[in-house]
């Protein structure tokens, strides 16, 4: 069981890193764009998930 | 205008990747020999192969949509990692990365750790060697496959990948010594950048979204992530200068 725990952990960490709320950022963005089939969302949203996430990381340094 | 930057893409990504692997494979091979420093690398490429010629097909098989929705998010959330570790590095809130800062830690830690003979190879030669390869190479092969499955050409990710590798083994092999002079963390912003472009583009498509000019937006989003990368960049360095006073 360890061992599916930390190839979990191994996979979210590769994928995910240490700020797992841009991911959680570009999931709902994602969700936003296939509920309106809009290609105007994600790019701001991007914007806005990495100022945060640059913004988060900066303030805890 | 996307098979270009899909080979660029692939090129550089891979480029700084090795760059880092060549590193770690040069301080084992100096300090614990290099047949089992070397012996690691080959069982860290016959890994990525296999891991690339299982997933690769198999990728392929995914309906279009679906697989540039799933790849696109998990590209776009792969490639802010990226970018976000790039604009603090370029900003100065994260050290920059030093091939031979790295290089001298490598060797000093190969060096004192103690003998340990496995199936007549030196096990940490052989594993320090494996990891590098097959854990920077994998970042690669995840871009390879991502990039090429959703461009539907893995073939010509992969070839841009492996001019990478041959062109920094070859230089690795003729300069011994971890390439500091390699511009990695301006290649390390760029491949941010181009990740988080491809990911914005095939995950919205893949959300049943229509890019205005069909592909060609690709470059509009590019223009849209690289002005917005350095308004953060420069409003970093900003907070930074009042934060720190030179």
């Amino acid at each position: 069981m360890s061992h599916v725990i930390a190839f979990g952990r191994f996979w979210w960490d590769f994928i995910v890193g240490d700020d797992w709320s841009a991911a959680a950022g570009v999931a709902l963005a994602l969700g936003v764009t296939a509920a309106l089939a809009t290609w105007w969302i994600l790019p701001p949203a991007v914007a806005l998930v990495l100022a945060g996430s640059l913004y988060r990381a900066t303030t805890l340094s | 205008m996307s098979a270009v930057l899909l080979v660029l893409s692939a090129f550089l990504a891979s480029a700084v990747e090795m760059v880092e692997a060549l590193t770690i494979v040069l301080a084992s091979g100096l300090t614990r020999g290099w047949r089992s420093s070397l012996t690691g690398v080959a069982a860290a490429t016959l890994a990525l192969a296999v891991v690339v010629a299982a997933l690769g097909p198999a990728l392929t098989l995914v309906p279009l949509n679906a697989l540039r929705l799933v790849v696109g998010a998990l590209l776009l959330v792969f490639g802010l990692q990226w970018l976000r570790k790039a604009i603090l590095r370029t900003s100065g809130f994260k050290a920059l990365h030093d091939e031979d800062a790295i290089f001298a830690q490598e060797l000093r830690e190969a060096q004192t750790a103690p003998r340990e003979e496995r199936a007549g190879l030196d096990w940490y030669g052989f594993t320090l060697s494996f990891k590098g390869v097959f854990l920077e190479g994998l970042e690669v092969a995840f871009i390879v496959l991502t990039f090429g499955s959703t461009q539907g050409s893995i073939p010509l990710a992969a070839a841009g990948a492996a001019v990478a590798v041959v062109l920094v083994a070859l230089v690795g092999v003729l300069a011994r010594a971890p390439l500091a002079r390699v511009p990695e963390n301006t290649m390390k912003f760029a491949v941010g950048i181009m990740l988080t472009t491809f990911g914005i583009f095939w995950s919205a498509e893949g959300a049943g979204a229509h890019w205005p000019g069909g592909d060609v937006a690709i470059l509009g989003v590019l223009a849209f992530v690289v002005l917005w990368s350095a308004t953060l960049v420069a409003l970093l360095r900003a907070r930074r200068a009042r934060v720190v006073p030179a």
